[in-house]
Parts: structure tokens; C-alpha cells; sequence
């Protein structure tokens, strides 16, 4: 009997086809005749062939990585599976738990308005409210693109037209106002502390100054007496006590305030800042001194920030005068030079004053 | 199926021939012509060019074994079986990674591939099991394995590599290895 050894070996020679002749009619001869040795080898075939198995896979695995490292990864992803942005994968992916998360969340919003009688209540008077805050805040802010200054603009007096304040340059009929006021107006009407309403025809405006100069042309105006005040020529200083009248409401408002910068909003030149209330409808009122010197023209305030009211300078209201063309102009247009103010209580000012301020009406 | 790829694909016939003679022409172009449809397949559907190929290689292992194994009926196309085959192990290992997904984005029809993933599985297996016991036999009896029953090198060749005396020694010593191999194979 020969040992495993030399078997396996002989099996493996078998197996390889190296035997030959009698040897291979001996190992047949053998397998018939032992059983056991037959099973010997077929389970050490089967073996051999697990093994030459792993051997063709691992081959094939390093052919195949080798063919993988000459390939161009990066080119065919790029052609297969082109990279969409982050954001749209994201999306794609979670597009559905937004969706379920959203009704959730509004489902949940809902029920808690319901349960704790958010909607029964009557919200109407805050809409109401809030929106006429809005077209406040847009006015002003409006106001502030068209001009470097911006102006909290004229108060609508009824619905579908504006108003603002202005005043007589002269007693035959001359009245400035601010430019903003008039600008776009179809037509513009003058009323007096007494009610009475005036045609004016708009004879002069300048944009830059944000100035404009009516002229009353309505037959039933009368002429006014003299003027009770004068423009002062010079600046004001910084501190100068003073006062406006103007027609926030359809009522004439004493607004009292001091000189609070030498120039308006960011630097502007041509205006003060003043210390005073303001509000929409002041636009366009006259700035007075304690002497009754007219010193401005209220024409904007900040928005979004308290105390800070402007006022262009007098000088360019004399500027302006000078720059009408006196020859296009149906009566003289002659500026006052008498200061009946001065020394005068307040109260006295302001009722001499009261005839010469009009609320501008513009539709 | 979104965009077909555009790619003059080998002659089903020639790659299974090619399969047969272990040409590696045949392998390589079948790698360059299907691989790109299957890294489409794994990207469009969470995976990334590493999985592709995981999976790539291991549909190709599939065929091989098919193919080798001469069971295989030309009944569908390659580039079908192929892609069959890498989608269901692509899906197997989804969800192996707890990795759901609510609708695969397909790029080719598909046929049923079960069976031949069964065959796989079991083969793939013994393929592991194998690759263990080798590992674990260390060397120099790892090689010598591999040379006389993977490279089919004659026991002389072998016996000049490991400078063995005679024959005789370096046949007992193979002897002995395989005994051991054997041993951690049926372990496992």
C-alpha cells in the first residue's frame, strides 16, 4: 500500500494528464477497484478546481483593475452623468419631505390661529392702519430718491389729490411753495385760513432747490395788505429759535423748533437742518426767526429718524425770484422789505401771519 | 431610460469567443464599451465611480463564470446581461447599506438575473474562502500552491524557485501544504 503522499502525488500527475501507459491503466485499475480512493479523487479534483477558480477570478480582478487605472474616469462620468448643482440634487432628493414638512408646518400654523380665535377677531382696522403707514413710509422714501433731501411730501386732503403749505412772496398774488408739491399737478388751487380757494397758475418752478413760485389767478382775489415779514439774505446760525406754519391738517399749525445743523441731509448746502415738528403737509411752509425774518422753506424731514426736519435756505428763494424773468411776469413781482413782526409775541406773529399762508391744494 | 449611450459596441459573439480564449483584447474592450453604462447607472442612483466599478467587476466575473462554466445562451444581449446584473447587485448593496431608494433611474431594459446571482453568490463564497485559507497558510506554501495548481508550473520549476535539493522534497513539502490548505478551507 503506498502512502498518501505518493497517492496525492499520483493523483496530481493523473490529474495533469503526465501519466501514461501502464501507469494510467494502473491508477484506472485502482480507482475502480477501491472506493475509497476513487473519492479520494474526485474531492481532490473538486479541490483543484475551486482553487484554479480563485486563481482565473484574481486574474481576472488584476486585468480588470488594470484596465480600470487606463480609463478616464472623471471624461466618462462627465459624459454619462453630467454633475447638476448641489442645490438641485439636494432638491431632487428632499423635494418630497419639503412638501410633507410644509403642509405640517401650515397645518399646524392653521389649527393654532383657529384654536386660539386668531380670525374671529376683527383685524380690519389694522390693515387699514398699517397701509396708510405704508403709503406714509413710501411717500417719504420717494421723496428722498427724487430729491438728496427727502421730504415726508404732502398730506392728501381728501382722497386723489395732495396738499402742502405755501406763502406769499408779495401782496399782488405771488406764493412759493416746494417744488414736490406741485410737481405732476394737473392743477393747483390756493386756500387761505379764511377757506377761500384760489386758482394759481404755476409760473416758476426749480427742481434743484425744489422751489416753485404760483401766481394767484383766480379774479376773486383781492390784494393782500403788505407783507408782514421779510427773507433774510444772510445764514442763520445754528441755535436760532424758530417757527413754522403749515397745513399738516386743513387747519394752519404753529410748529416751533431751533436751527439744528448749517447743512441738510448729507451735506446738502442748500438747506438747514432744523429741530422742529414737521409733519406731511408742512411741506412748503415758511421758516421764521424770532423777528419774523423768513430764514426757509420747511421741505422734507428724515425718514426713520426723529428731529431732523429741513428747511432750504431763503437766499435761494431770493435766488429763484431773481431768476424769474420779470418781463414774462403780469404784475411786478417785488419782494418785501418791511419787517412788521419784530418785537411781537408769538401769538401776535401768528395771527399777522395767518392771512399769508395757504394751503396748496393739488389735484 | 434617460439617454442611450452612444458606443460601437462589440459583437456579442466575438466577446463570449473572446471569453472562452482568455483574450485580454476582449476583455478590455468590453470593459471600456459597458463600464461607462454602469457608472451611469450607480451615479444616477446614489453611488459613486468606486461602486461603479465594484460592481462593474463583479458582473464581469459573473459572465466570465457563465460563460466558462458553458452554460451560456446568447438569449439576450451582453450589454442587457450585463447591466442586469450590476443594477440587482447595485439595488442588494443599496439596501445592505440601509440606503433606500424610492425609484431607480433606469438607462436599459433589464432581464431576469437570479439564478446566475445565485450561482455567483455561492461561487463568490468559496472565492472568499479561498482567498482566507490562502492568506492564512503564509508563506512559502501560499506560492507554491499557486505555482503548481493556479500557474500549472512543473514540480521541477518549482523545485529551482525554492531551491529544494530534489524533487522528491519539494513534492512533499507541496504534500504537506496542500494538507494544510485543505484543512483551513473545510474549517471555514
Amino acid at each position: 500500500m503506498k502512502s498518501d503522499l505518493e497517492l496525492m502525488n499520483l493523483i496530481d500527475a493523473y490529474l495533469r494528464g503526465e501519466l501514461a501507459g501502464s501507469e494510467l491503466s494502473d491508477f484506472e485499475q485502482m480507482r475502480k477497484s477501491d472506493p475509497s480512493f476513487d473519492l479520494m479523487v474526485v474531492e481532490h479534483h473538486n479541490f483543484i478546481l475551486n482553487l484554479s477558480d480563485y486563481g482565473r477570478r484574481a486574474k481576472l480582478s488584476s486585468e480588470m483593475n488594470v484596465i480600470h487605472e487606463s480609463l478616464d474616469i472623471q471624461a466618462i462620468k462627465d459624459e454619462v452623468a453630467p454633475e447638476t448643482a448641489r442645490v438641485i440634487r439636494l432638491w431632487k432628493k428632499y423635494r418630497i419631505n419639503t412638501a410633507i414638512a410644509a403642509s405640517v408646518a401650515l397645518i399646524a400654523v392653521s389649527a393654532t390661529l383657529l384654536s386660539t380665535g386668531y380670525f374671529s377677531k376683527s383685524i380690519s382696522t389694522n390693515v387699514n392702519l398699517l397701509r396708510r403707514e405704508i403709503n406714509s413710509m413710501k411717500r417719504s422714501q420717494n421723496a428722498l430718491i427724487k430729491n438728496i433731501n427727502d421730504k415726508p411730501a404732502k398730506g392728501p386732503a381728501d382722497p386723489g389729490e395732495f396738499g402742502g403749505t405755501g406763502f406769499a412772496l408779495s401782496s399782488n398774488g405771488y406764493v412759493v411753495t416746494n417744488f414736490h408739491v406741485v410737481k405732476g399737478a394737473d392743477s393747483v388751487y390756493v386756500q387761505n385760513s379764511d377757506g377761500e380757494a384760489f386758482k394759481v397758475k404755476l409760473i416758476y418752478i426749480d427742481p434743484t432747490y425744489d422751489l416753485a413760485v404760483l401766481q394767484i389767478t383766480d379774479p376773486g382775489f383781492e390784494k393782500l395788505a403788505s407783507l408782514p415779514y421779510t427773507f433774510k439774505k444772510t445764514a442763520s446760525d445754528v441755535g436760532e429759535d424758530v417757527f413754522t406754519i403749515g397745513f399738516p391738517r386743513d387747519e394752519q399749525v404753529l410748529g416751533k423748533g431751533y436751527v439744528s445743523a448749517k447743512n441738510g441731509f448729507a451735506g446738502d448746502t442748500v438747506a438747514y437742518q432744523v429741530s422742529i415738528p414737521v409733519n406731511p403737509g408742512n411741506s412748503g411752509g415758511p421758516l421764521l426767526d424770532n423777528r419774523g425774518n423768513v430764514i426757509g422753506i420747511i421741505n422734507g424731514k428724515q425718514a426713520l429718524l426723529d428731529g431732523a426736519a429741513f428747511a432750504i435756505k431763503s437766499s435761494y428763494i431770493l435766488k429763484s425770484i431773481e431768476a424769474i424773468p420779470q418781463d414774462s411776469l403780469d404784475e411786478k413781482l417785488v419782494v418785501n422789505k418791511r419787517n412788521t413782526l419784530a418785537g411781537l409775541s408769538r401769538k401776535d406773529q401768528f395771527k399777522k401771519l395767518e392771512p399769508y399762508i395757504y394751503m396748496v391744494k393739488v389735484y | 431610460m434617460k439617454k442611450e449611450l452612444k458606443s460601437s459596441d462589440p459583437a456579442d459573439s466575438e466577446i463570449v469567443l473572446g471569453i472562452l480564449n482568455d483574450s485580454k483584447e476582449t476583455l478590455s474592450r468590453l470593459y471600456t464599451s459597458y463600464f461607462p453604462m454602469v457608472l451611469q447607472l450607480v451615479l444616477k442612483n446614489n453611488g459613486n465611480e468606486d461602486d461603479a466599478k465594484d460592481v462593474f467587476q463583479e458582473s464581469v466575473i459573473v459572465l466570465y463564470n457563465k460563460v466558462k462554466d458553458g452554460n451560456f445562451e446568447l438569449n439576450s444581449k451582453l450589454k442587457t446581461f450585463l447591466y442586469s446584473v450590476c443594477r440587482r447587485l447595485w439595488l442588494k448593496r443599496l439596501n445592505e447599506q440601509s440606503k433606500t431608494i424610492r425609484n431607480i433611474q433606469d438607462f436599459s431594459e433589464i432581464i431576469a438575473v437570479e439564478d446566475d446571482l445565485e450561482k455567483h453568490e455561492e461561487k463568490d463564497r468559496q472565492f472568499e474562502m479561498m482567498e482566507l485559507s490562502l492568506n492564512q497558510l503564509g508563506e512559502p506554501c501560499k506560492t507554491i500552491i499557486e505555482d503548481y495548481y493556479i500557474q500549472n508550473r512543473s514540480m521541477q520549476e518549482i523545485c529551482e524557485k525554492f531551491g529544494y535539493t530534489n524533487a522528491d522534497n519539494a513534492k512533499t513539502q507541496k504534500y504537506k501544504c496542500l494538507q494544510r490548505l485543505k484543512k483551513l478551507f473545510f474549517q471555514t
